[in-house]
């Protein structure tokens, strides 16, 4: 009897090895970077971890394909390498000697990638699966671009600026403006006087004050 | 003038210039030294000094570079700032007052200063821009917009970069060639709107609000650069950078080009001929050391582009370090990969060993990776200067600083105030010869008539925010910024030497400094300082010549994409380019032609009617000031201004 149960675990386990190979058509190659996202803190890759991938997994498809239990056994992996990656295929609870297809694998990973990420501490970049790109987060993106506030702040304060300046302008302008009656007093006798120094010297037509007319302001 | 009035409150008098109304002036020595600094340190000295020091072999730069600012640059400003002092003009009375044949330089330093203050104002609303971004967490150069269904990122970002795309597409979205104008874009026009309402509200009193807006914009870049300097020496891979930047390599000075672009660079530096100095230098009392100015002037402008190359080259260096490195990771992931080894076994110092011994055991292998070759050379090498500098190299270093914001609000705010202080004195350029002029009725207050400028400025200015904007400004750059400049500055140092004499010159620098210019400036005045322009300038249009005009285009469907896309200026737009640089120099010839037209009629008036006083003053020579018909001084006789 032992000799029988010996040979069925052989053969299930020879079994399993055929339906995992690398470069299996319904499998996908997972590449771990424990060092590069932990540093100081990166745990040692060991039968247990790979439980729990195996678990984690199991979990995601028991998700993604409802009323199938899937067990940690349906999980079979293959090609471990120190690099830690290795591959993986999944078999269909019901016939241990079928693989679920890649589409529905795919699916289940993509579903619950977050939970998978954060069973191992690790980010999309350092939980790859080969040929399931991650689902990019889209950015944030507020009602209002932050860039229009610091705009309307900026503009809204040199506004109020112009306004206040100009305003001062005017004020100061009247101001001047009630002053100057008593400046134009002083000013005609300045004028009075070029007046009376122009007609002592007048008598030949002088050319070049005629000129002038045509141009100065006064 | 002791008679006359006294309101001294500003310029509210400015428009009216009676003879009672006294001309503005600075509130003290250090505004106006502050104010012509500012005007002399822009935006050139950050993005294109460093850049001509790092192509021409480093620290030997800057031989041809001093040289050129002995005998070219210090003359040329010494003279500009006297003559402005003496004459109490601005550019275009100026002119007419050393003879009214001249008066067309003064039109055509207007002119140039009005096209250049177009395009430089443009460039400050792209500052704007950014600067407005850069109170987001990421910044938003970061990173790549995601494509439709999200899988991936777009594909004009992915090929070149986040920081191009943000530049390219974000802010320009640029056409792939000049003819394609595309619309206006609404966000450069607000960030243009509020880059002419920071020049308004700044110039709105003329020097008196300029005045006290200096104080800040011509020192907070310098604050700012000790800042960078600071924090870019605590970076690693700064010493590559200032290493590569300073270490002199002499056989660059044989290459005739070196000397021509040192002798450009330091002329476009001090922003001589735009007739702001003269027209800065004009609100000053009369008798002030004008020479002490000019060598202050001078030196601190070279000074602070020496300065501001250390923070900037050692940032760059930080650069192409983190590229490099970026560069070997990329190589030792894909080893990792490929060979499955552990995790960071391979590390930055025993890559080497490591691929010597993977490519013992496994070439084939090793072959069909197709690492890079990364060298740190190549990363220094990709230089950049202009807005390339500003707004793509630097913003990539700046993202990968820790407190990014922080740095980024820095230096745009450092460019802003750089460029904005230039922009000073290219609206005064433009204003105070109108002014003087008498061109504006004197019932317009002077903040309506500066506000009207402002405005037309910025309708002009839309141009830039067109698709294809950034091409024209280059062309405004290269065409205006330019040949116009030379020839402006060479008649202006032949009337000034020969016309105005040397000899009145020097008297009139006796009676304002109280000595006579020493013998350097009387040999550079009369003969080296010309003769220097006029060899520049030929080469100049020498080296423009040879070679049809090409632009580099952002064409995302061009085949080598990202690769810039080289075209040639169709001919609508070449004809273009020829009448800017022509436009602003034509006047010279026009008003001498002008003027002597008039003397002419003059000359035949008074042979059928003679004026009695005429032969009295000049003895019959024509070209005595009180026989020809003297509009140009606008009422005033020339005599006053000997006694004033």
């Amino acid at each position: 009897m032992f000799e029988k149960i010996f040979f069925l675990l052989c053969l299930s386990t020879a079994l399993a090895e055929q339906l995992c190979r690398p470069e299996a058509s319904d499998g996908y190659r997972v590449r771990l970077s424990i060092k590069t996202a932990l540093g100081d803190e990166a745990y040692v890759w060991n039968d247990n971890e790979m439980f729990l991938f195996r678990a984690t997994l199991a979990f995601a498809m028991r998700n993604q394909i409802s009323g199938q239990e899937f067990e940690v056994s349906n999980i079979i992996v293959c090609d471990e390498t120190p690099r830690v990656s290795f591959w993986f295929v999944v078999t269909s609870p019901q016939n241990t000697s079928q693989l679920v297809d890649k589409e529905s694998v795919e699916e289940a990973v993509r579903k619950s990638r977050n939970r998978i990420n954060s069973a191992f501490l690790l980010t999309d970049k350092t939980l790859e699966f080969i040929g399931i790109p991650p689902t990019l987060a889209a950015p944030v993106n507020p009602d209002t671009p932050p860039w229009l506030i610091v705009f309307g702040l900026v503009m809204g304060a040199v506004g109020a600026g112009i306004i206040v300046l100009l305003a001062s302008s005017v004020v100061q302008k009247k101001r001047k403006n009630d002053e100057k009656p008593d400046d134009e007093e002083i000013d005609e006798e300045t004028r009075v006087k070029t007046v009376e120094n122009s007609a002592a010297s007048e008598g030949i037509y002088n050319r070049s004050f005629s000129d002038d007319e045509r141009f100065t302001h006064m | 003038m002791t008679t006359d009035n006294e309101v001294t409150d500003g310029e509210a008098g400015g428009a009216e210039q009676k003879e009672g109304t006294e001309r503005p002036k600075w509130d003290n020595k250090v505004q106006y030294l502050l104010t012509c600094i500012g005007f002399a340190v822009g935006l050139g000295n950050v993005w294109r000094f460093p850049y001509l020091c790092q192509i021409y072999g480093g620290g030997a730069f800057l031989i041809p570079y001093v040289i050129a600012l002995v005998f070219e640059g210090l003359p040329l400003l010494y003279m500009e700032l006297a003559i402005g002092q003496r004459l109490r003009m601005g550019s275009v009375g100026v002119w007419n007052s050393i003879s009214p044949y001249l008066g067309g330089l003064g039109v055509a330093s207007m002119m140039v200063s009005f096209l250049v203050g177009l395009f430089y104002n443009m460039i400050l609303a792209w500052v704007l821009w950014y600067f407005f971004h850069s109170f987001q967490s990421p910044l938003p150069w970061r990173d790549c917009p995601l494509n439709l269904n999200h899988t991936g990122y777009l594909t004009e970002c992915e090929k070149s970069s986040p920081v191009n795309y943000f530049w390219y597409r974000k802010t320009l979205n640029i056409t792939p060639d000049i003819e394609t104008s595309g619309p206006l874009q609404w966000w450069l026009v607000l960030c243009l709107a509020t880059a002419w309402c920071l020049v308004y509200i700044c110039f709105i009193r003329g020097i008196e609000t300029i005045g006290k807006a200096i104080y800040i914009t011509a020192t907070f870049p310098y604050l700012v650069l000790t800042i960078f300097l600071v924090r870019a020496l605590t970076l690693s891979g700064a010493t590559d950078g200032l290493v590569y930047l300073f270490t002199p390599n002499w056989e660059t000075l044989k290459n005739p080009k070196v000397w021509l672009d040192a002798a450009t660079q330091i002329f476009f530096s001090l922003s001589l001929a735009f007739g702001g100095l003269i027209a800065f230098s004009s609100y000053n009392p009369q008798k002030n050391n004008c020479e002490r100015d000019a060598l202050i002037v001078g030196c601190v402008n070279s000074l602070t582009s020496i300065y501001a190359s250390i923070p900037i080259f050692a940032i760059l260096g930080f650069k192409a370090n983190e590229n490099y490195n970026d560069c070997r990771n990329w190589n030792i992931l894909k080893l990792t990969n490929a060979f499955n080894i552990g995790d960071e076994n391979i590390t930055l110092e025993n890559y080497d060993d490591w691929l010597n011994h993977l490519n013992t055991t496994d070439p084939s292998e090793v072959e069909s990776l197709s690492l890079k070759t990364c060298n740190l050379q190549t990363f220094l090498d990709q230089s950049a200067s202009g807005t390339g500098l500003a707004f793509i190299v630097f913003t990539e270093a700046v993202i990968r600083m820790p407190g990014s914001q922080v740095w980024a609000v820095l230096f745009f705010v450092m460019l802003f105030s750089l460029g904005l202080s230039s922009m000073f004195g290219n609206l005064e350029g433009v204003l105070t010869p109108l002014l003087d002029l008498h061109m504006v009725p004197p019932w317009i207050p002077k903040e309506i008539f500066t506000g009207l400028i402002c405005l037309t400025s910025f309708t002009v200015a839309l141009i830039f925010t067109l698709g294809s904007g950034n091409y024209w400004l280059e062309i405004f750059n290269s065409y205006v910024g330019s040949m116009p400049l030379l020839i402006i500055a060479f008649f202006e140092i032949i009337s000034v030497a020969y016309i105005y004499g040397i000899n009145r010159f020097n008297d009139d620098i006796e009676w304002m400094t109280g000595r006579r210019p020493n013998i350097y400036w009387q040999a550079t005045w009369r003969f080296i300082s010309p003769f220097m322009l006029l060899v520049v300038f030929v080469a100049y249009v020498v080296i423009e010549a040879e070679k049809r005009p090409t632009y580099n285009a952002w064409n995302p469907d061009y085949v080598n994409f990202p690769l810039a896309d080289v075209l040639h200026y169709p001919e609508w737009v070449f004809a273009i380019c020829v009448l800017l640089s022509v436009l602003p120099v034509v006047s010279i010839p026009l008003v001498a032609l002008y003027r002597f037209i008039g003397l002419l009629k003059k000359y035949i008036m008074n042979r059928h009617n003679p004026n009695p006083y005429a032969n009295e003053f000049c003895n019959g020579d024509l070209k005595c000031k009180h026989c020809q018909s003297d509009e140009t001084n606008a009422g005033q006789y020339p005599l006053r201004k000997l006694i004033t």
